[in-house]
């Protein structure tokens, strides 16, 4: 038996920014980094006797993310008002959907890999809220000094809420990966979790099995988690931690209230925010400032015709029909949709494929990772890496001159072509390439008896000196011509 | 002079007299009279006067003017004004200067009006009496003594003073007509989503509008017709054209068909109310409309679903007051260690008995084990209230009632008795949770001298229809010209 006796049981939460120019109710910006307090007005300030007004991009935004997740867009949807005390939270109460979310039920296929086999995570729902604005406490101060920054106080957010059928923190973050990698290729977030536009909260528990009975402790919620590795690591700790107070106490689901604990990032741990039963009673109803929003068929059939292809579906594409394994597909979709277009406009100008993708992950990557440039700012275009990969597909020079007209493409204007004529690369005649073996032969009588007594290495050094000679001279024909002269030598 | 904006207008259209004339006046009638009445929470004497020269000074030079240029108008201090404070009648916002106009403000000053003051209220627009303000008590300009109605206590009682001529109130559960009714001046509550609540200080959302207050129908028509309007700013506002209330006061009233609220002529009604209802009904008759008996039969649950309804959005429109942003805020030193205290301590210190009392009822009644009991009910309650409405007016073009039980009360006389206060709404609060304009108007006076009001209802979007008859009301009775005798 593995030392391991319970099986970890995670819901995730994700709140997502949506990415609108103007706030949910009001006409705000929602740019991240502006001074504080320089992006309000008086309805996102609270002020009493305003309105909200819908942005309508935030519902477009939201169907979106339903339908590429699956969901049951609704024929029409509402606001409640979600009411608690917060100095972020102006208004005393936060817009937010209660009873008919706007996206109901779905599910995210994630694709497994070497150590996983792919499984399917079932979405509860996503529905659309406000987001609040940001507290401050300025500890260093001495004394307890607050401020509070009202930004992002509108901003709309979609969060996204899976059943609890994530099974480890592997499977967690796994499942946050696919879900951003979605939502980018949706174009409704920036999902940024520094700037706090995706953030996660994970509830919790542990199923054990004790004799012939299943049991389960206490449900956990985890705030805080500012990371996909603070979650893989909340996570294991928690399901540790949890063990533990089983053991010491017995306490099953129900027997204790739910607990709202948060990740110490510093120290590892969770701490214990608040028991959820202080807090608890929201005092839902429907908002009566805002009129119930109709969803007309022929928007939400619009609206998936426009999804674009998805992370899943492309991944099988590059499978069927550029023949690339399960690991280079994943390699090129997790870069997102602008990488999928390069790697497929370059892989159509080939024979094999998979010389672009190689490319692509040995050279175009780690340049855009070097300069920290997006491919909309990389210099080389997909039709130049293309001519350049054809001329070496024909033979025209090899994988390390290539590499050099690669780098003369990053520097200068110009074509893969006229790269070759400044680096002075040019394929050499077969006359040519017979005088320069013949030349070695004579010049390394000690290397040609080596490889006559079977030592094929010995030519290494020949073709290292033909390089010298000739720089154009391609390594794999001296190889083979070399080694055709030498044993027609008897 | 004259009583009303019409004709106010064209005294200053054949240059009888000026705005800075006429403002004078008013502000002389304010110096006179507001010292025993306290209508107002704030008059900007030199800022009318300025306004009323710029009126002037654009008719010298012959530019075209707004359909109110010269008017004194007041607005309920519930209403947002940029320049001046907005105070609710809360201690809570006593220097509160909103950084933005209502709609309706906006609209007054498009019209050239001349804003003259902010009228005094029940604290949060929550009672009906004025007497919940934080500021004092409004009078009743007919018997001092007695209470101006309320919440909307100062309009009506500004305009019974002769101290404005045209009034906005707010109107959740009668807040309009009843005061309208104690002081014996028109009131009209219009349809929801006629006028913006943009800039009105939420009491219940889905119940407050904001409405005309005027002596006569023809000034009321006036500026409803100033006020209403779609409003893109207001999701609840309604994208309707606004029709010329003006135009159609003379429609003749032969036929129309006008049902008599049988159930609001039962118990706990005045008899001498009943007694002056009954006239104004041969009234109608003579004037060729056919009166016949109606029943809303679900009229009986008003009162409670009104206040399950009106208090639960109250218990979340006024969670915005917590100190942390503007207001007032607390001096304890417990505050400023701790958040919860100084949430306590502010809303404690700055809010009034009766704001509480709502707060509670309504967090209680949306509270999770008593959600379904008390508003979910409350909204079932209230369709069918609205389906008693749709079905009377498929039979009848208009209802008629009275506006309250009986004629303005002593002060201090209900206000220890919660519930004695709550039952004065109890004609009122139909309309609002219905959504339906009704207008209240002076058709009577007690033997002690009060005016008696009646209350017309009509089906949404139709207030010309209720105009028409009011205006032709007064054409051929002197009840609207009747004043009060206190200077
Ligand atoms: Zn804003």
């Amino acid at each position: 038996m593995s030392s391991v006796d319970y099986q970890l049981v995670v819901g995730l939460e994700v709140h997502v920014q949506l990415k609108t120019l103007t706030k949910l109710f009001c006409g705000c910006s929602t740019t991240f980094g502006a001074a504080p307090n320089t992006q309000t007005c008086p309805v996102c300030l609270g002020h009493p006797g305003t309105l909200p007004v819908l942005n309508r991009e935030a519902i477009r935004l939201a169907i979106r993310t339903g339908l590429a997740l699956n969901s049951t867009i609704p024929p029409t949807t509402k606001w409640d008002r979600k009411n608690y005390f917060y100095p972020d939270l102006p208004k005393g109460y936060q817009i937010s959907q209660f009873d008919q979310p706007i996206c109901q039920g779905g599910e995210l296929k994630l694709p497994g890999d070497e150590t996983s086999s792919p499984r399917t995570i079932r979405i509860t729902r996503a529905h659309l809220e406000e987001d609040a604005g940001k507290s401050m406490h300025d500890e260093s101060s001495g004394s307890a000094d607050s401020r509070i920054d009202l930004n992002r106080t509108g901003t709309p957010l979609l969060e996204i809420v899976s059943e609890p059928d994530i099974r480890s923190a592997e499977e967690a973050k796994q499942y946050l990966t696919e879900l951003k990698l979605l939502l980018t290729y949706l174009q409704v977030s920036d999902c940024n979790m520094q700037e706090g536009s995706l953030r996660v909260d994970a509830n919790v528990n542990l199923h054990l099995q004790r004799g012939d009975e299943l049991v389960a402790t206490p449900i956990v919620e985890i705030k805080n988690l500012n990371s996909f590795r603070a979650v893989e690591r909340a996570l294991v700790y928690e399901a540790q931690r949890q063990r533990e107070v089983f053991e010491d106490t017995g306490q099953r689901i129900g027997e204790a209230p739910k607990q709202t604990r948060g990740w110490d990032d510093n120290l590892q741990v969770t701490k214990v925010q608040r028991e959820k039963e202080e807090s608890s009673d929201y005092r839902y109803f429907p908002d009566p400032d805002l009129v119930p929003i109709m969803l007309p068929e022929s928007w939400v059939t619009e609206l998936k015709s426009d999804l674009g292809a998805l992370p899943a579906a492309l991944r099988e594409r590059l499978k069927t029909e550029f023949g690339l394994s399960q690991y280079d597909a994943d390699v090129i979709v997790n870069q997102g949709p602008d990488m999928v277009a390069y790697f497929e406009a370059v892989a159509s100008n080939l024979k094999d494929a998979k010389r672009a993708s190689n490319w692509i992950q040995q050279d175009v990557m780690r340049t855009l990772n070097d300069m920290e440039y997006s491919l909309a700012d990389f210099s080389i275009k997909a039709d130049d890496l293309a001519k350049l990969l054809q001329l070496i597909e024909a033979g025209e020079l090899d994988n390390s001159r290539g590499r050099d007209v690669y780098q003369w493409l990053l520097d200068h204007p110009g074509t893969p072509e006229e790269g070759m004529k400044a680096l002075g690369i040019a394929s050499v005649g077969s006359d040519d390439l017979l005088d320069l073996c013949k030349q070695l032969i004579g010049e390394h009588p000690s290397a040609v008896s080596d490889f006559k007594a079977g030592k094929k290495q010995a030519l290494g050094a020949m073709i290292g000196a033909a390089r010298k000679l000739n720089p154009n001279a391609n390594p794999g024909k001296v190889k083979d011509l070399l080694s055709q002269l030498i044993s027609h030598e008897d | 002079m004259t009583d009303s904006a019409v004709e106010l207008t064209r005294g200053f259209k054949e240059g009888k007299w000026t705005a800075v004339e006429t403002t004078q006046l008013f502000l002389d009638r304010i110096n006179a009279n507001e010292s025993k009445v306290h209508a107002f929470l704030s008059v900007d004497a030199d800022r009318a006067l300025a306004d009323a020269r710029k009126v002037d000074e654009k008719r010298e030079a012959g530019e075209s003017l707004g359909r109110l240029a010269g008017i004194p108008v007041a607005v309920k201090d519930l209403i947002c004004t940029q320049e001046w404070t907005t105070t609710c009648g809360s201690k809570m916002l006593e220097t509160y200067r909103p950084p933005y106009d209502a709609t309706v403000v906006e609209k007054l000053q498009a019209a050239d009006a001349i804003l003259i003051g902010k009228t005094n209220l029940d604290e949060f627009a929550m009672g009906s009496s004025t007497e919940h303000s934080a500021f004092g008590r409004t009078h009743n300009p007919w018997d001092l003594e007695r209470v101006a109605g309320g919440s909307s206590g100062g309009a009506a009682a500004c305009v019974a003073a002769d101290m404005a001529l045209l009034s906005l109130g707010t109107d959740t559960g009668g807040s309009i007509r009843q005061p309208a009714a104690f002081c014996g001046v028109v009131g009209l509550k219009p349809t929801y989503g006629r006028v913006s609540r943009r800039g009105l200080i939420a009491f219940a959302s889905s119940l407050d509008q904001i409405g005309p207050l005027a002596w006569t129908a023809e000034d009321t028509a006036l500026l409803l017709e100033t006020i209403a309007g779609h409003d893109p700013a207001d999701s609840t506002s309604a994208p309707r054209e606004v029709p010329s209330y003006s135009d159609t006061l003379n429609q003749p009233l032969k036929g129309l068909r006008i049902g008599i609220i049988e159930d609001h002529f039962e118990e706990g009604l005045n008899h001498e109310i009943s007694q002056a209802i009954q006239t104004l009904i041969q009234w109608l008759e003579d004037a060729g409309a056919i009166p016949e008996p109606v029943r809303l039969p679900h009229s009986r649950y008003g009162i409670a679903t009104y206040y399950v309804v009106a208090s639960s959005e109250a218990s979340s429109n006024l969670a915005r007051y917590d100190a942390a942003h503007y207001g007032y805020r607390t001096s304890n030193e417990d505050a400023a260690e701790n958040l919860e205290a100084m949430y306590e301590r502010s809303r404690s210190e700055a809010l009034g008995n009766e704001v509480k009392r709502r707060i509670m009822l309504g967090t209680y009644a949306l509270s999770s084990g008593y959600y379904d009991a008390y508003y979910l009910n409350a909204l079932k309650v209230r369709r069918l209230i609205r389906d008693d409405f749709e079905s009377a007016f498929q039979k009848v073009d208009l209802l008629l009632g009275p506006t309250t039980p009986s004629a303005a009360f002593r002060a201090g006389e209900k206000s220890t008795d919660p519930l004695s206060m709550y039952l004065e709404d109890i004609y009122t609060v139909l309309a609002n949770l219905a959504g339906v304009p009704a207008v209240a108007f002076p058709c009577g006076q007690t033997g002690e001298g009060l005016p008696i009001s009646a209350q017309l209802w009509g089906p949404a979007f139709e207030e010309g229809r209720l105009l028409q008859v009011v205006h032709q009301f007064q054409s051929h009775t002197e009840w609207h010209k009747k004043r009060p005798s206190f200077s």
